[in-house]
């Protein structure tokens, strides 16, 4: 049952084949047969999940309020707020903290009757691209266990891929739901900057958060965003607009759609595997009867580093919170308020966060804010407009998700700059707040590859399109290295 | 690229050892040195965008509404007392 998705196992649950709690049931027992080498989760929650999925039979068995993730057990990332359940970010400063309220997804999620199986880990506070960040463990590639999960989400994607989840949400501030989605052969879609609440969403970088979710394949994840979007009073910068009914857009079709290829990311830099594999993917396309244009975005070569000016910048005040005084871990021996805030931040946080923190700092200190936040705030103003002069020639953009497949644990942690290179391709469409699909195109040696499909801003659906029409025509199977 | 580790360490409220300090300033100086290409564009006329969607100020009702879980927010204090938090002295 692991294996199957949201949309199939929802037929199954209306026809009384299985009830939710066999299926919750079940999926617990597949944790317990593979959590051991893949560490998806930091918490589970079997308790709540069986009385969650008692509920939805009881709703099932009237027919009432039944929705298509009534019933269906689902990961939420450990970012995301859970009322009476820890929610620790990963992260050793909030290791006890246990949230007095649900994030907006998570009610969102509870109402439409999901049963929540747990807490994914992740790289602390979102900051990595491996989940090698997590203050806890290492989550594995499900695909190869040498290999990294990719990140921020890696645990949710892990879980996912390994069938320890039918679903999971993410979040994604530079690539962290599209990269692990390509890493571990899964589908992430990172939806418009706004169109999903963050309220309850632990911030890192507020102009660039977005949650999202990853699924099994391109229907689920329009089933999944038909709960997750919308307006939320909660969050002011959430955006009041109607939200469509994604699956209307699941449609095997992609005549005449204009598809920009984006020549900065095919070029140098991009793995040849990973450039034909996209290519392939093109031709495909093609075939199908899109059209394919080449665009340029000349101000991508600025993308990195602009990015990790104004991420961290966000970040080094959005974590200015995290003082020992409210919640959390604190350094018992401080003798005053000062020492006890830089101690409490000194142990609480791990290495990555510690040096984003520095480096957000130093970009907004006097002397240097110039020269480098508002010099990258410019940037992300010529990146934006690169996008809006592509999207006159085009519907959609594509791309590779990631310029590597999975790389092995441990390649990456002693070189930070090479960590934020890989992320190249995806962080440009958060600078823009775009919203992006990373699905499975192909494999190396049994490592995904994944394709980004980039589409204007609140044009979910033509993304959905896309990508359903490729999923629906390419013949490409995951390997299950599990068994 | 040198950088006063100890000033930003000072700034950003972390007690940091002395081996942090100096792999920071190093890791600092190396990815600052990386971000210096930005230099190589003009933006005198370019505008800063500080977020993606076009926003004006956004205002909500200033109405009281109950809050009944100051129990479950005061649960996670470190150190409270008579419902409040408590925190090392602040002067002497």
């Amino acid at each position: 049952m692991f294996k199957q998705t949201a949309q199939e196992l929802h037929n199954k649950l209306i026809n009384k084949e299985i009830s939710s709690v066999e299926l919750t049931t079940s999926l617990y027992a597949r944790i317990e047969k593979v959590e051991d080498k893949v560490r998806a989760y930091v918490t589970l929650t079997k308790e709540e999940a069986l009385k969650q999925a008692k509920a939805a039979d009881e709703r099932i068995k009237n027919n009432k309020d039944v929705t298509l993730l009534t019933g269906i057990p689902l990961a939420v990332k450990d970012n995301m707020c859970t009322k009476g359940i820890l929610t620790t970010c990963s992260s050793k400063i909030l290791s006890n903290y246990i949230p007095p309220y649900d994030a907006t997804i998570v009610t969102k999620l509870k109402e439409a009757g999901a049963v929540i199986l747990g807490k994914t880990n992740m790289d602390e506070f979102a900051m990595g691209s491996s989940t090698e960040n997590s203050a806890f463990h290492k989550t594995k590639n499900p695909c190869d266990i040498k290999t990294v999960p990719g990140g921020s989400s890696g645990g949710s994607a892990a879980a996912v891929s390994a069938g320890e989840a039918i679903l999971a949400t993410g979040s994604d501030t530079g690539g962290s739901i599209r990269q692990p989605a390509s890493f571990c052969g899964v589908v992430g879609l990172k939806p418009t900057y706004g169109r999903v609440s963050r309220f309850g969403l632990v911030a890192f970088a507020s102009s660039l958060d977005q949650i999202g979710p990853l699924t099994k394949n391109v229907a689920d994840s329009a089933i999944c965003m038909n709960v997750l979007a919308g307006y939320d009073p909660k969050d002011s910068t959430s955006v009041n607009l109607p939200v469509p009914d994604y699956r209307k857009a699941l449609v095997n079709d992609v005549k005449k759609v204009r598809i920009g290829v984006i020549k900065e990311l095919m070029g140098e830099g991009i793995n040849p595997e990973i450039k034909d594999s996209v290519k392939a993917a093109l031709k495909l396309l093609s075939n199908l009867g899109a059209e394919i244009v080449e665009v340029s975005l000349p101000s991508f070569e600025y993308a990195v580093s602009t990015y990790y000016l104004i991420a961290p910048a966000e970040a080094s005040s959005n974590l200015g919170r995290y003082d020992g005084v409210k919640f959390g871990h604190r350094n018992k021996e401080a003798k005053d308020l000062i020492s006890m805030y830089s101690k409490t931040r000194a142990e609480g946080f791990g290495p990555e966060v510690k040096r984003r923190i520095m480096l957000g700092t130093y970009a907004l200190s006097a002397g240097y804010y110039d020269a480098y936040y508002l010099k990258a705030l410019k940037l992300r103003t010529l990146i934006t407009q690169d996008f809006e002069k592509a999207f006159a020639k085009c519907d959609v953009l594509a791309s590779p998700t990631s310029p590597t497949v999975a790389f092995n644990l441990g390649e990456k942690s002693s070189d930070p700059l090479s960590m934020y290179l890989s992320d190249i391709a995806t962080i440009p469409v958060n600078l823009a707040g775009l919203p992006a699909i990373s699905l499975p195109c192909g494999d190396k040696n049994g490592l995904p590859i994944g394709l980004q499909i980039i589409g204007k801003a609140f044009a979910e659906e033509i993304i959905f399109r896309v990508a359903y029409t490729f999923e629906q025509n390419l013949k490409w199977q995951k390997k299950d290295q599990l068994n | 690229m040198e950088i006063n580790v100890d000033h930003i360490a000072k700034l950003a409220r972390l007690a940091l050892s002395d081996e942090e300090k100096e792999l920071y300033a190093k890791q600092l100086s190396a990815i600052l040195e990386y971000a210096n290409n930005l230099n190589k564009i003009d933006t005198t006329n370019i505008l800063p965008t500080s977020h993606a969607i076009p926003m004006k100020n956004v205002f909500r009702e200033d109405k009281a509404i109950p809050c009944n879980n100051v129990d479950d927010i005061l649960a996670n204090g470190p150190e409270t007392e008579k419902h409040m938090f408590k925190v090392p002295k602040i002067m002497e």
